[in-house]
């Protein structure tokens, strides 16, 4: 991807990084169709920040943004990756999984809605830990739901990228749309760094980073769906053609044979790098 | 970096309640997987224990990892495919005692993230097939090796014990990341119970069906295996008497109003739009 | 961390609701939400101590002539520098204007 073509797009003013999650939210669905859904005028702040003397943002970092896509019936689900890391609390989680399970439940009744998820998140909100877990843990079972009926969509556009129980919920989606920028990794680098050691994780290497866990990274390996530009209107689209694919025949999640007997076979002496993730992915039946 | 001790309860209570039912084979050795019996009912009992010849040298004391998450869901997926011409699916008992996720350059780069969320998906899409799941928390259930093995269980029973633990991040983890001290953090915790790490500020969240009271949670005796035994057939029947199989009994507790709250505006809000 | 409370005489009810700004570090939201005609009330949530005069003067500049629309204002902020300050207050009131 050119210079030249980077300087264009900003100028054209498609980036899709630099926008909010509202905007991103807006700039998915049909022109003008979305209507935010517990928004940041209903002034439902955290109710576990002030008293750690940490700011609330009005929408706790979490956008829902009802709508259409191609003339059909959706809700984005967007992180706002700017507040507090993109972490879920009690609140933002509340929004996310309500809003997937109401499509759901939609979908019991004919209304074919589907749902996108925006991921821009660390994870879990340490300063709200167990319900941040626990939403999170019911945002799991209400993708699960949901994509008997829909497809579910996840997004990893940058800069925050998606870690912690999120890159879980990233993993039960149906399709993953994401950039070079993006990454995609359970563990937070400072953390693995801290556990297992700078020789093992050095989470000031860049480079090291992007090579192991970001999008294109991933989408080598199969682990996301679409490596795209980061560009709204590419983006749109390549949403769009995954909704209208449908659900994906056999899902990432459901190759646990064939996984378990990949990983057994290869040599787990040697250290990991971006050639030997591809080869353990790229071998054998496509993930 | 520590030498963590490595638990023998999720072993030792897996034993307990299996009692001679034969180990399934043709799984790593860090899951143990055995058809049982609960309340006269066939149930399939899993926990996630130590192997300490792990292949994957980062999960070699009991971390839920990449062999892990997928066996997980490989087990899991099993017993859902065996019964599904039976009305009456089998009950899936995941025995939690897991300190955390494995962390690794390795987990990372062969994508630990989609093994737990295939895990994960196994125990959600049996759930919704009709499996009762019951998650019994002996140990510790930690941030991603819990989302992975129990927290999409029906009900959820744990011990009251101060070596039941339920948490998002290691303490020292946790408070370098939010740039506190160990103290400040437990200072917090000890008036914001979602923060804290004892399994009594857990239970006050209301994501607990029962808390269980036993002599010796490191070595049950067996009153402690009869009386919880007792409690998972209560559980069993509780779900076997629910229409409803998804999570929606969590939502009750005192400190998640905030969490009632939005989804009763979001509803709202969303039939006010219409679809 | 402090909460302060602004209120300022003010003309006609703001035409919209508004919403600028990310609680990130070194940034702010401003919410304005129409109220009745006559009163412009602003509670302001920062990460700050201290600095209830600074915010009184950048609020005066803005309100202080009582010409504003009547409006509900929240500010809830991250540590910005009154220059980040001044760019989201205009903003703001840019596209209640709009």
């Amino acid at each position: 991807m050119s210079h030249q073509q980077d300087i264009t797009r900003l100028l054209q003013g498609r980036s899709f990084i630099e926008l909010s999650a509202r905007e991103r939210a807006h700039s998915l669905l049909d022109a003008g169709s979305g209507r935010e859904l517990a928004g940041p005028f209903e002034r439902l702040y955290s109710p576990w920040l002030s008293a750690q003397g940490i700011v609330a943002q009005a929408d706790d970092g979490v956008v829902i943004c009802k709508g259409l896509l191609d003339g059909q019936p959706a809700v984005i689900a967007a992180i706002e990756g700017g507040f507090q890391g993109g972490s879920l609390g009690e609140v933002g989680g509340a929004k996310l999984a309500s809003a997937l399970e109401l499509a759901a439940a939609d979908n019991r009744q004919g209304i074919p809605t589907r749902a996108v998820i925006l991921f821009e998140t660390g994870g879990v909100r340490l300063q709200e830990a167990n319900l941040g877990l626990a939403a999170i843990a019911e945002i799991h079972a209400a993708i699960v739901d949901l994509a008997r009926y829909q497809p579910v969509i996840g997004i990893i556009a940058g800069t925050v990228g998606c870690f912690g129980g999120m890159s879980i919920a990233a993993g039960l989606c149906s399709y993953l749309i994401v950039t070079r920028e993006a990454r995609l990794g359970l563990n937070g680098p400072q953390v693995i760094e801290q556990e297992a050691g700078v020789a093992e994780y050095d989470s000031r290497n860049r480079p090291f980073i992007w090579s192991l866990t970001g999008g294109e990274q991933r989408q080598a390996c199969g682990l996301a769906d679409a490596l795209l530009d980061d560009d709204s209107v590419l983006i749109r689209q390549q949403l769009l053609d995954f909704i209208a694919r449908g659900l994906p025949e056999q899902p990432r999640h459901r190759r646990s044979q064939h996984m378990l007997q990949r990983l057994l076979a290869m040599d787990s002496t040697s250290q990991a790098d971006a050639a030997s993730a591809r080869q353990l992915f790229q071998s054998g039946a496509k993930l | 970096m520590s030498q963590p001790s490595i638990s023998q309860r999720g072993r030792d209570w897996f034993h307990a309640l299996c009692g001679s039912a034969p180990l399934q084979q043709g799984l790593p050795p860090s899951l143990l997987v055995a058809d049982g019996e609960l309340a006269g009912q066939p149930a399939r009992y899993i926990a996630v224990v130590a192997d300490p010849h792990n292949p994957f040298e980062r999960a070699r004391h009991g971390e839920v990892g990449l062999l892990e998450g997928w066996a997980l869901a490989a087990a899991i997926d099993a017993a859902v495919q065996a019964d599904q011409q039976q009305t009456d699916k089998r009950a899936i008992v995941a025995i939690i005692d897991a300190p955390s996720q494995a962390y690794g350059r390795r987990e990372e780069a062969y994508g630990i993230h989609q093994a737990l969320a295939a895990a994960a998906a196994a125990y959600a899409g049996a759930r919704l097939a009709g499996h009762p799941v019951i998650g019994l928390i002996v140990g510790k259930a930690m941030s991603g090796a819990f989302l992975a093995h129990g927290y999409q269980a029906n009900r959820l029973l744990a011990l009251n014990d101060a070596g039941v633990m339920v948490h998002a991040m290691g303490k020292q983890a946790a408070a370098r990341i939010t740039l506190r001290s160990v103290d400040e953090l437990e200072t917090l915790a000890a008036s914001i119970p979602p923060m804290a790490y004892d399994i009594a500020s857990y239970a006050s969240l209301g994501l607990l069906w029962r808390l269980l009271e036993t002599e010796q949670p490191d070595q049950p005796t067996p009153a402690d295996v009869q009386q919880v035994r007792t409690a998972l057939a209560e559980a069993l029947h509780d779900i076997q008497a629910d229409p409803q199989r998804d999570l929606y009994q969590r939502l009750h507790g005192e400190h998640r109003q905030a969490t009632r709250r939005i989804r009763a505006l979001l509803q709202g809000q969303w039939s006010e739009i219409g679809g | 961390m402090e909460k302060l409370h602004l209120d300022y005489p003010a003309g006609a009810p703001a035409a919209q609701a508004v919403l600028v700004g990310v609680v990130a570090s070194g940034d702010l939201e401003v919410l304005i939400a129409p109220a009745a005609a006559g009163s412009c009330h602003i509670v302001i949530h920062s990460a700050a101590d201290g600095s209830a005069a600074r915010w009184r003067a950048q609020l005066d500049r803005l309100f202080g002539d009582g010409q504003a629309a009547a409006m509900q204002m929240e500010i809830n902020d991250f540590g910005a520098t009154p220059g980040v300050v001044s760019l989201r207050l205009a903003q703001a009131l840019e596209e209640l204007s709009a």
